[in-house]
């Protein structure tokens, strides 16, 4: 598997999944861009890929700001070539019982976990239309499938991706692009730690492997996706849940 | 320099795969020379290219046949 003299674009790419998906498709040779939604978060990105010794650096994004996404693209463009890899991993939570939920709670995770997603792949493709290789791979979560309570958003968000992801593979296939979505389990990051050690306990019950998912495992299947070695799956979901769910 | 009628043909031939004797100026990308919706965004995306101009999507949607790209590109050419 080599990403050699490909550009990766990787949202979210300061911490947790999203720098480990930066890191690994560094190690298979892409130039990686990572996004982070501050200057001090798009410096961090560049410091550690310099720390690996790999190609990249880091960008702000913040998606919700009016063509935000689309300048990024052109930039990178400009700056390092067309962009081979994208990999839609941003996304925050804004959990609440749907009784309790504020209108800007559910607005907040539609306009950063999945408007985004529709706006970079829009504007990533002209280019790998060009190539007539591409590749874009949605970070979905398990919850997308399964449901959890206090997460109607963001489950809605992450359901909508299995749909993009399957549409948009249709459209493009015959393109040479594959898009395919990763939907980790619980996977040990900040953004789980803050669950009440409880839940956590319970939640691990309900994984056949018995124990967290790392950031690496999700890394992994990305870098799988992304590489020639997937060129023939499109329009799927690799569950990476420790068989927490079974599809 | 060959005319913007000869280099509209040439990229419609080469984005659609087919000989350019087939190109006519009457030809619809859809019905007669075989393009689906996608073949068309790209062969918009290749007259920006080789024109170095942008065609705005409301316009692009109304380039269905051959003469149809020439005169958009004839008359919105920069001189």
């Amino acid at each position: 598997m080599s990403l050699e003299g490909k550009v990766a674009l990787v949202t979210g790419a300061s911490r947790g999944i999203g720098q480990a998906i930066a890191l690994e498709l560094g190690r298979l040779g892409a130039t990686v861009v990572g996004t982070a939604t501050s200057q001090e978060g798009a410096d961090a990105i560049t410091a550690y890929l310099q720390a690996a010794g790999l190609k990249g650096h880091g960008l702000r994004l913040q998606v919700t700001e009016d063509g935000a996404c689309e300048a990024l693209v052109s930039q990178i463009e400009k700056d390092s070539g067309a962009i081979a890899v994208l990999v839609n991993n941003a996304g925050i939570t804004r959990d609440n019982l749907l009784m309790r939920m504020k209108d800007d709670e559910w607005d907040a995770i539609m306009a950063t976990n999945l408007k985004p997603v529709y706006q970079l792949s829009k504007a990533v493709i002209r280019g790998m239309m060009k190539a007539r290789w591409g590749r874009i791979v949605n970070i979905a979560s398990v919850v997308g499938a399964t449901g959890n309570p206090g997460q109607t958003n963001y489950s809605a968000a992450k359901a909508a991706l299995f749909g993009f992801t399957k549409s948009l593979a249709r459209e493009i296939g015959s393109r040479g692009i594959t898009v395919n979505a990763v939907a980790p389990g619980f996977i040990d990051t900040d953004m789980t730690r803050g669950l009440p050690d409880e839940q956590k306990a319970k939640l691990v019950e309900s994984i056949a492997l018995g124990r967290l998912g790392a950031a690496q495992d999700i890394a992994d299947a990305v870098a799988f996706l992304s590489s020639d070695k997937a060129g023939y799956i499109t329009g799927n979901t690799l569950h990476v849940n420790g068989g927490m769910y079974m599809n | 320099m060959e005319n913007i009628e000869q280099r509209v043909k040439k990229i419609v031939a080469e984005q659609l795969g087919v000989p350019e004797t087939d190109v006519k100026n009457e030809s619809s990308f859809v019905n007669d020379l075989g393009a689906d919706s996608l073949d068309t965004v790209e062969l918009v995306m290749a007259l920006e290219e080789e024109f170095e101009c942008e065609i705005p999507d409301e316009e692009a949607e109304k380039i269905t046949t051959v003469q149809q790209a020439i005169d958009y590109v004839s008359g919105h050419l920069s001189k």
